[in-house]
């Protein structure tokens, strides 16, 4: 299996090696992490190819990393069912440069950028419909962005008075408990709380 | 938007279908652009049942996130799960006993045909029948009656762990599913014969909503939706996963791509778990076969009651997974089961603590509502039900 990935992704970058960044099969998986600007190119080749035909655009979403200056990956999952094979494709970007569309090679890419836009604000340039999907209307901030709360900001309820529905800001009874228990002996990086002076003391 | 202007003859009319409405099945809201009665354009509005799985999964311990998938399709709880679990041991590596294999496919068609007896006698509903229901329902009280014998809950199950499954099933419990696929045949008779050839059915679903080949792959389309589209895809087959290899069972493939082929194929993919079932069943009843369902050493896997009475280090290993979790090295992996609904799939990226950093759940559903505006356009206004019905919508997973 991880032979034919391995000769999968030689094959691809004979081809367009200059979009590559970087090539890997980890757990029986192909991963390509490519250049922002050549994403339609890639697919487009991906799909085309008479070796690749990956017809199927399987999934697109986003993922966070803040301390990175290009905060974000967008991670790109294809199938081919002519070749029984998976690929993905990630490339980086912030939050303001955009990522071209892909939804003229696979018209399903509408929904998974609108998503993705909805949950982490990456933009995505020619797309006909970036509106949000998931979320409220009028929702503010995006969600899955490692910097929102779990909690969210604001809560509804229906008010009596108003005969509608009202939007206030979140106010929790007890404070949202997220529990820290990595291990003091393997785990945590920093100095558990009441622990300072075991650090002084240098034992 | 009503008659945009009256001196033309434009009229064009712009209504909300949902997000109360019994065919919306749950709480999508389609606004519908209607010319006459002819859809000119769909455009679905959804995340109203939107919980932030994905969000809460980052700050739950695997073990706790187990319970969030039963959340997403609730009408086949366990194949959620099973991807979830699969994710898991292809990045901590670990095996799955034989025995665990068998119990999970064994519920995984439970799940499945609990997903299709819903979704084929309501797809009846949404079109003018009310009795396919009600006998359908009656076969899904009795599986989840063994969803509930197995795990403790009828739908929410969290039965599934990364390496195998919490309990093994009692030996009663076994022979009470094997006889329970002996009667399902016959009830599955009675409802084909009740809608298969029935006029009324043919007539608002034979050449509706034709999916072409071409379509089911732009659309990103799976499960029956691609398999009505006659392609043989499924899989159980293409990328088989836990025992599926050794079992025999057919592909059931639709001809036409409407939805009274994706229909038949349900119909005939519920005779195919049937078949698994009973092999599973008869598998795990051989005494040859007993053994353990989840491996007692992993890391992952609660140490047994009676060894926490007297090892002192089951009683921490116990209290740290319960508190802490176990921990799964970093990488990403992307797991994929043939959920009821088509290919769902979980994209896992673990940083090496106790939590996901980031999960993404591939809905099949979602993929197939995104092509509900393609799919409607020029039919009339009372396809659009019968259209959704046969898409297999369920909006805990699109949602998510």
């Amino acid at each position: 299996m991880s032979e034919a990935l391995s000769e999968l992704g030689e094959h691809i970058a004979n081809v367009l090696d200059s979009a590559i960044r970087e090539q890997s099969v980890t757990h029986g998986e192909l991963t390509l992490t490519i250049h922002r600007d050549r994403i339609e190119e890639m697919l487009r080749f991906l799909r085309d190819d008479p070796a690749c035909r990956f017809t199927t655009l399987i999934d697109i979403c986003g993922v966070d990393y803040p301390q990175r200056a290009d905060r974000f990956d967008v991670v790109y999952h294809l199938l081919s069912m002519h070749l029984n094979q998976r690929i993905r494709v990630k490339l980086s970007t912030d939050e303001d440069t955009p990522v071209a569309s892909v939804h003229e090679i696979f018209p399903v890419a509408d929904w998974f950028e609108r998503e993705a836009f909805d949950m982490y604000g990456i933009v995505f340039s020619d797309h006909p419909d970036l509106r949000r999907l998931l979320t409220d209307y009028g929702f503010e901030g995006y969600p899955l962005r490692k910097d929102f709360p779990l909690s969210g900001h604001v809560e509804v309820r229906w008010d009596e008075e108003q005969k509608r529905v009202v939007y206030e800001p979140v106010e929790l009874v007890q404070e949202f408990r997220d529990f820290d228990f990595l291990s003091p002996w393997e785990g945590a990086k920093y100095v558990i709380p009441g622990d300072e002076k075991a650090k002084q003391g240098g034992a | 938007m009503a008659i945009t202007d009256p001196s033309t003859e434009e009229r064009t009319f712009t209504i909300n279908f949902g997000p109360q409405h019994p065919a919306a099945h749950g709480v999508l809201r389609l606004v519908l652009e209607l010319d006459g009665e002819i859809v000119e354009r769909v455009d679905p509005h959804i995340g109203l049942l939107h919980r932030g799985t994905e969000k809460l999964l980052e700050h739950k311990t695997y073990l706790q996130g187990i319970g969030y998938f039963d959340r997403l399709d609730y009408v086949a709880p366990m194949n959620q799960e099973h991807a979830f679990c699969m994710a898991v041991e292809r990045l901590a590596g670990i095996e799955v006993p034989i025995r665990a294999s068998y119990v999970r496919v064994l519920y995984c068609e439970i799940g499945r045909i609990l997903s299709h007896l819903l979704n084929v006698t309501t797809q009846a509903m949404d079109v003018g029948a009310l009795t396919p229901p009600l006998w359908g329902f009656e076969e899904r009280e009795k599986l989840m009656v063994f969803y509930e014998r197995a795990s403790g809950s009828r739908m929410h199950a969290h039965y599934f762990r990364p390496g195998g499954v919490h309990q093994d099933l009692p030996p009663d419990l076994i022979d009470d599913i094997g006889a329970w696929c002996e009667q399902f045949p016959e009830k599955l008779d009675d409802i084909d014969t009740l809608l298969t050839e029935n006029r009324i059915f043919k007539q608002r679903n034979v050449d509706i909503g034709v999916v072409t080949r071409e379509d089911a792959l732009a659309w990103g389309f799976s499960g029956v939706m691609v398999r009505g589209s006659g392609m043989a895809w499924d899989l159980r087959r293409s990328q088989p996963y836990e025992v599926y290899d050794d079992l025999e069972f057919d592909i059931p493939v639709g001809k036409n791509g409407d939805c009274w082929d994706r229909y038949l194929c349900r119909m005939e993919e519920m005779r195919e778990s049937v078949k698994i079932m009973r092999q599973c069943v008869e598998w795990l009843k051989k005494p040859e076969n007993a053994g353990e369902v989840l491996p007692t050493r992993s890391k992952f896997a609660p140490p047994r009651r009676a060894e926490m009475k007297r090892s002192m280090e089951a009683l921490i290993h116990h209290f740290k997974l319960y508190t802490e979790g176990a921990h799964v090295p970093a990488g990403e992996t992307y797991a994929a089961v043939e959920a009821p609904k088509g290919e769902f799939g979980v994209y896992l990226v673990a940083d090496g603590t106790n939590k996901p950093y980031r999960v993404k759940i591939r809905a099949p559903g979602f993929a197939h509502l995104a092509a509900m505006d393609y799919l409607n356009r020029g039919h009339m206004l009372a396809d659009v039900s019968a259209i959704l019905g046969s898409l297999d919508i369920v909006f805990g997973e699109i949602d998510r």
